[in-house]
């Protein structure tokens, strides 16, 4: 047997448009995350103690346990339960849970870098709260996290490959297809990775040159 | 039935003898990939991390090689990595046994991780002491095992073990290829009929307490090791 790349090119612009779909879900678990991560890091910051201790338990378990088996008792336990989701919402639930968990660890550590000082400045200035969100807390936290959280962007992106277990038609899904197709395994997969390799390569330089041009952070990016 | 009742139902059938063996020997698998490959992949990653030392390898292509291992593989999503692996096994017509391709999978994907780590854990010492050392008329190697290798690696050693959580929980992704750690434990016992409730429930608990032992000693091995015991105080 000889590898034939010839054969399997022609599968290129299908899995381009598969990498796409990982960038979309990865985004919008991402965003998700985003969300739920600024309301646990805002608890864990400022919040009461009841409230703190569902929210470590909640980042805890995400960050614990594999996030394809949370996926799989979304996907295959919850209908027992009543609750029965199509493929992508199950990955997009889970996914976004888990962000969710990370992120919240991530965006404690931003609000752990606002000093205290300049927040006793902006009082004494006579600022207000929304002037002392936009114009202090803001590119205090926005420095701190950009790097980290643009690096979880990608890592995320790369983590959408598990979708393809369920049957979602990202990048991993479409070359599972190909193969069970043309049978060109060792092709399509060594095509896939190059493609992954590429496609954060990429993302990890957009977001370092958007972190240079909008925040002046000059942290690597994943 | 609501799913209290369901598992109420059926926990004195899953929590047999055997099922419990089952779920135990997957553990044991589980274990076994991650704790071997990030073992082979610690050595790989430090050997990759040692190429990209300029004071040991004047030869910039090499450095540049070491380079690329790493970002090729910490930029390869497990899941297609392992099925590489698995394919090509196949393709050289090598008839590994499925724990082999996954502990290469494993250690191919670690490799990269403990480089960073490791090159992270070099940098901590101040480059002057590899000058120093030269001055002194110590050897690349001898500077690397005698002078920063014994300042690193309390550096790197709290990291690393987080990195086997890591890998305790991308493991999961192994029972694609049909390699019996927990997570096809779970499925295989799912087929066979029983909730799926409790038997990827009690997946979720099995990788949680493994995490939490490792997330447990991971901390401890920071504050032992990276914080510096305070100075004794001066005598009234």
């Amino acid at each position: 047997m000889q590898l034939q790349y010839g054969q399997v090119l022609q599968y290129l612009p299908d899995f381009l448009l598969g990498a796409l779909t990982a960038l979309w879900i990865a985004g919008l678990a991402f965003a998700g995350g985003l969300a739920i991560g600024l309301l646990g890091a805002a608890v864990l910051s400022f919040g009461p103690r009841g409230l703190r201790i569902p929210i470590i338990a909640y980042v805890r378990f995400f960050t614990y346990t594999p996030q394809l088996v949370q996926i799989f008792f979304l996907f295959f336990a919850l209908p027992e339960a009543g609750i029965t989701l199509s493929p992508v919402a199950a990955v997009l639930i889970g996914m976004t849970l888990n962000a969710g968990a990370y992120l919240t660890e991530i965006e404690r550590a931003g609000f752990a870098s606002v000093p205290r000082a300049e927040l006793d400045a902006a009082e004494t200035l006579g600022f207000g709260r929304v002037q002392t969100v936009w114009y202090v807390i803001a590119p205090h936290v926005v420095r701190a996290l950009y790097p980290a959280l643009s690096s979880h962007y990608i890592i995320m992106t790369l983590g959408t490959s598990m979708a393809a277990i369920f049957g979602v038609e990202e990048l991993t899904g479409r070359a599972l297809n190909a193969n069970a197709i043309s049978f060109r395994s060792v092709e399509i997969f060594s095509l896939v990775a190059v493609i992954y390799v590429g496609l954060t390569i990429v993302a990890s330089a957009l977001l370092w040159l958007a972190g240079r041009w909008l925040f002046r952070v000059k942290a690597k990016v994943f | 039935m609501s799913a209290l009742d369901i598992i109420l139902a059926e926990a004195p059938r899953f929590y047999t003898w055997w099922n419990l063996r089952f779920l135990l020997e997957a553990l044991g698998n589980t274990l076994l990939a991650s704790v071997a490959g990030c073992a082979i992949g610690y050595a790989l990653g430090f050997v990759m991390a040692t190429l990209r030392l300029p004071q040991l390898v004047p030869l910039g292509l090499i450095r540049a090689a070491a380079i690329l291992w790493v970002e090729l593989f910490r930029r390869i999503p497990f899941l297609v990595l392992l099925l590489l692996v698995f394919f090509l096994s196949q393709f050289a017509k090598l008839e590994a046994p499925l724990w082999v391709v996954a502990v290469t999978a494993v250690a191919l994907r670690m490799s990269a991780l403990a480089a960073e780590n490791i090159r992270a854990g070099f940098e901590t010492v101040r480059r002057t002491q590899w000058e120093a050392a030269l001055t002194m008329n110590i050897g690349a190697f001898a500077t690397l095992r005698r002078i920063i290798l014994p300042q690193s690696w309390r550096v790197i050693l709290p990291p690393s073990i987080v990195h086997v959580l890591s890998m305790v929980k991308e493991t999961s992704l192994v029972s694609q290829i049909g390699f019996i750690e927990i997570t096809f434990a779970a499925k295989m016992l799912t087929q066979r009929g029983f909730s799926a409730l409790l038997t990827y429930g009690t997946a979720l608990i099995l990788y949680f307490c493994v995490s939490w032992v490792l997330a447990s000693l991971g901390r401890l091995a920071e504050r032992r090791l990276t914080t510096r015991p305070p100075a004794a105080l001066p005598a009234a």
